[in-house]
């Protein structure tokens, strides 16, 4: 980051990055909804080398209680990296980098859950990042939004987040460790998809005014691109397979479609068992 | 909040088919929940383990420095044991520094690894007086759902044991295997209601009045216990413990030894 004078060349003749990528293209993601046993919604997501785990509990009790609104809720998100997620050993606990993106994706978080319906509780979102390749931020808001959403918790959309940023005077998305470290720049972005919305936007080092448009533009396809795969997950775990729905439920489908009126057969869901 | 209230009808479900030899699981008294290994889950450290005993879930991972040895044992490494409960995996973990059921279950960790001998701490010495290798063994629970003690155990001497000394990174020479001597295994049972039942759940602990965890060795003998929570236990319970702990420490170790990556 802030282009620290380096001899390794991170692009090559080609213009193909270090893993042999083009400038837009992403690393691989997968993400797995409901993870976690014991938190009320959480998802795991690999994203190239960084591993990352989200989990939601709540709306519960707000703690501490000066922080509770009586109009709303509020989204308190608490990000932290393993001790051995990173290759110097971590000390364990809140520093201020962890301190600092904690808030920002609380805020982003706050925007798109419907606060207004649960006034004085606390959505308590956390991110672990147990092995990281730069671009956690990113990983631990998108995973976040998918394990807000397998809780269950109101949202007008779910977040995706990717960063862009700037190597060799090439912008690039998604940038890896070595890319961070020795990149002339980093802009990390989320968005709500279904409306363009900027929630999560930061940047260092430089970059002129046409290479932020740039990189703002190629971010925000990557998030939708990321926002795909997270509705992927979510389909994933909770989707059901026809064989699986029950000739009485297949009847009652079948009533509908032809207009008749049926009783509502009775909903399983485990979640709300539990809770 | 450090305990979950348990509904009076759970408790009682709990307690009446202990009677039975039933556990509200499907498991007898004297059963494990299925382990899973997964050994160098993470590439950021020297050696790492995923392990899931039923539920529960936890990461330990091992990183390596060099730095000083203590004065009064020159030619030793060091190493240090640490436990994250971390909000995430439970209702009732909070975050903030180390509280005392962070401290009383890396401590019981850091026991059996040491007074077991499971480390030949003369071979991460460096230079004598001056340099050796400073271990740290950080144990990220994950999903908490009972018997952390256990878990976190395993996933220790399954991390130690695939760790590699990174002394290349440090111009100390060439990456050697973590030099184990032996695989101390704990073994954790409570009392609920009279009988000794094994590896309890998240529920079944919040039942329990007495907790006792006895880690041994390969060859038979004991390196650590600890005995926790309110209750007690009898003199039979005691030698009942420690027959079970021995067997259920030959098959755990097996499962350490082949755990895949």
């Amino acid at each position: 980051m802030g282009g620290t004078p380096t001899d390794i060349q991170l692009l090559d003749a080609n213009g193909l990055r270090l893993d042999g990528r083009r400038p837009d293209e992403l690393r691989p993601i997968t993400i797995k909804a409901d993870a976690l046993k014991r938190a009320d919604g959480s998802a795991y997501l690999e994203w190239g080398g960084n591993k990352v785990l989200a989990a939601v509990y709540g709306p519960r009790e707000c703690h501490p209680r000066h922080r509770q609104d009586p109009m709303k809720a509020v989204v308190q998100c608490k990000y932290n990296m393993a001790s051995f997620s990173v290759s110097d050993r971590k000390r364990p606990g809140p520093d201020r980098r962890s301190q600092e993106i904690s808030k920002i994706i609380s805020e982003a978080l706050e925007h798109v859950v419907l606060t207004q319906y649960f006034p004085r509780t606390s959505v308590d979102v956390f991110i672990e990042v147990l092995q990281a390749d730069a671009g956690t931020r990113c990983a631990g808001l998108t995973a976040a939004s998918v394990a807000l959403a397998d809780a269950g918790v109101p949202m007008r959309d779910m977040i995706a987040s990717c960063a862009a940023g700037k190597i060799d005077d090439t912008i690039i998305i998604d940038l890896r460790k070595e890319e961070d470290n020795c990149g002339q720049a980093d802009l990390p972005l989320g968005i709500i998809p279904r409306t363009g919305e900027i929630v999560l936007l930061q940047m260092d080092g430089d970059l002129s005014i046409e290479e932020f448009y740039t990189a703002l533009t190629m971010a925000t396809e990557a998030c939708h691109k990321i926002s795909a795969l997270q509705k992927e997950a979510l389909r994933k775990r909770y989707s059901v397979a026809p064989e699986e729905v029950s000739d009485e439920v297949e009847e009652a489908i079948d009533a509908i479609a032809h207009g008749e009126e049926v009783d509502e057969p009775e909903e399983h869901d485990e979640k709300q068992e539990e809770s | 909040m450090t305990k979950k209230l348990l509904s009076d009808i759970t408790i009682d479900h709990i307690r009446s088919m202990i009677e039975k030899d039933k556990r509200v699981d499907g498991r007898t008294r004297e059963e494990f929940r299925p382990i899973k290994i997964q050994k160098n889950y993470v590439a950021t450290a020297e050696g790492s383990a995923l392990v899931t005993l039923g539920d529960t879930k936890l990461l330990v991972g091992v990183k390596c420095l060099v730095g000083e040895p203590y004065k009064d044992t020159p030619n030793s490494g060091v190493l240090t044991t640490n436990a994250e409960l971390i909000p995430m995996a439970n209702e009732t973990f909070e975050s903030g520094p180390p509280n005392e059921r962070s401290i009383e279950v890396a401590r019981v960790v850091d026991r059996g690894i040491r007074e077991g001998q499971a480390i030949d701490f003369d071979k991460l010495c460096i230079t004598p007086e001056e340099e050796v290798w400073k271990t740290f063994v950080d144990i990220h629970v994950l999903d908490y759902d009972g018997n952390l003690f256990d878990a976190a155990n395993m996933g220790a001497v399954a991390a130690l044991k695939s760790a590699i000394i990174p002394a290349s990174r440090f111009d100390k020479g060439e990456d050697f295997p973590f030099p184990m001597k032996h695989m101390p295994i704990s073994t954790t049972f409570v009392k609920l209601d009279g009988y000794l039942v094994v590896d309890p759940n998240y529920d079944e602990e919040n039942v329990a009045r007495s907790r006792l965890t006895i880690a041994t060795l390969e060859n038979g003998r004991l390196c650590a216990m600890q005995k926790g929570l309110g209750g007690s236990f009898s003199r039979a319970d005691v030698e009942k413990a420690i027959e079970l702990s021995l067997r259920f420490g030959n098959l755990i170790r097996d499962q350490i030894e082949s755990a895949g990556e």
